[in-house]
């Protein structure tokens, strides 16, 4: 049974863990470096970036999960999650993680009054998908061999890029597990 | 087709906020030392509860241009309190863009009997509640979120645990309750009879329950975390300790590792003074803020 770790320090943690156990996989909540031992997976979860960004610099996390990405981990990281794995951020000098090869920008939907809910079509994957958008961010632009999986109004909300997976929106809350289980297909063949 | 201001859109941005802490500031200046410090979110207002404690008379929806200045501060979200049951309050904070909105007993109630109906709104809301009844009637209103009212202001934790103990216990009581009881159930607590089958069903509340009221050092933030709260709200606790920047960050550290017991004793440290309490049996009835809200 393949073992995927929920960063655990701030958001939506919960959600994501009845998904990877809802398509037959282990969870393990991340809340300190030890706990990345043996994981092959690992989930970035919504929530406040700002917030969960001074928490892995505050209890050691940061580097060690560079560290796994680098080696190949893979990793999928919802709303504040892609912003977290995103190599440049609009507007911020540097960016967090910093290991997926895209350009995000933070809020680019507005507020929350102007958060939103719709269905996402998955070309590649062939479904069609409820997708829930809060203060969420989307990719700007991505390198070459950066794989689109989505797009809503002309704006990348999922790509691919090698071991990371990285998506603008909430499927965790949704009953949806599509996307999951794509992340785990990738772990699988990754 | 997209749909604003659903359900699982206003409840969802709730979620987000789980296992962090929303600060109360007054200014510009504070919103950022909350961000700094990592607060998920900030909730504007004109005075922290201690202080519209000290000055009396009727406390109203903070001055829009206190919101508009915390909101171009800071980019987490930003909460601001309107009146129980003050419509146009809620309207107008709704079209300055607010993040979410907290119908408050921390201010003087404009309607003394009906809340506002949330359902109503694009704009998410919070309300407190002191036992299963009053959280679920402010469900059934559409409130997202909920917090413990606690009492506010005081720096005294004891009333927030009393409110969390109450509902998280009704919670299980309904939990383990055969169907065919659930609707006597309903007319004890007061509560929407479908509302108490879906937590029957979940198994938890249908939306998240922050702590607050009266939450005053880091200790008080974990025990609430501990106790089954979702997140922590600190109203007077940081801005009016001795040093915020350092209270605001220990807060948010034990708020996380609400079972590190050795963590919260590292950052516990020569924090210095955190607010002045006041113990709740010398407040008079008419004083306690839990009070209000029906």
């Amino acid at each position: 049974m393949k073992k995927i770790g929920v960063l655990a320090l701030q958001g939506a943690i919960r959600e994501h863990i009845y998904q990877i156990e809802a398509v037959g996989c282990e969870a393990i909540a991340i809340k300190k470096p030890s706990d990345l031992e043996g994981i092959d997976g690992l989930i970035l979860p919504g929530g406040e970036s700002t917030t969960i960004r001074k928490l892995l610099d505050r209890f050691h996390l940061l580097e060690p999960i560079q560290n796994l990405a680098k080696q190949g981990l893979p990793m999928f990281g919802t709303c504040a999650g892609l912003i977290l794995l995103a190599r440049e951020i609009v507007g911020y000098e540097d960016p967090h993680l910093g290991v997926m090869n895209v350009v995000v920008e933070r809020n680019s939907f507005g507020r929350q009054v102007d958060s939103f809910e719709c269905d996402i079509t998955l070309p590649k994957l062939q479904k069609v998908v409820p997708a829930v958008f809060i203060r969420a961010p989307h990719i700007i632009s991505v390198d070459e061999h950066v794989e689109i999986l989505a797009k809503y109004e002309e704006r990348i909300v999922l790509a691919r890029d090698r071991n990371f997976l990285g998506c603008s929106f909430h499927p965790e809350l949704t009953k949806d597990v599509t996307i999951m289980q794509y992340f785990v297909e990738l772990i699988r063949n990754h | 087709m997209k749909q604003l201001g659903t359900e699982r859109v206003k409840r969802g941005m709730a979620e987000m906020q789980k296992g962090g802490v929303i600060m109360d500031v007054v200014n510009a200046e504070q919103a950022k030392i909350a961000e700094a410090a990592g607060a998920v979110a900030v909730m504007a207002l004109e005075r922290v509860p201690s202080d519209i404690r000290k000055a009396g008379g009727v406390a109203r929806m903070a001055d829009p241009r206190i919101v508009e200045e915390v909101m171009n501060a800071v980019s987490i979200p930003v909460m601001a309190k309107a009146r129980i049951g003050h419509i146009v309050e809620a309207r107008v904070l709704e079209a300055m863009g607010v993040d979410y909105i907290d119908e408050s007993e921390v201010l003087t109630p404009a309607d003394e009997e009906f809340h506002l109906l949330k359902s109503d709104y694009t704009v998410p809301f919070v309300c407190g509640c002191r036992d299963l009844g009053e959280a679920a009637r402010r469900i059934g209103e559409g409130a997202s979120m909920l917090r413990t009212k606690g009492e506010p202001g005081t720096g005294n934790i004891v009333e927030a645990v009393r409110h969390i103990r109450k509902v998280n216990a009704q919670v299980r009581r309904v939990v383990g309750m055969s169907t065919d009881e659930l609707m006597t159930e309903a007319k004890v607590l007061g509560a929407p009879y479908e509302l108490l089958g879906e937590i029957k069903r979940l198994g938890r509340l249908p939306v998240v329950n922050f702590a607050a009221g009266g939450v005053a050092t880091p200790a008080d933030a974990a025990l609430m975390m501990e106790l089954g709260a979702d997140g922590v709200f600190v109203g007077s606790g940081i801005f009016k300790s001795e040093n915020p920047e350092k209270f605001a960050r220990a807060i948010v550290e034990a708020t996380t590792h609400y079972k590190d017991y050795k963590l919260i004793a590292e950052i516990s440290k020569e924090l210095g003074t955190p607010m002045k309490g006041i113990e709740i049996a010398t407040l008079p009835a008419e004083e306690r803020m839990q009070e209000r809200g029906w």
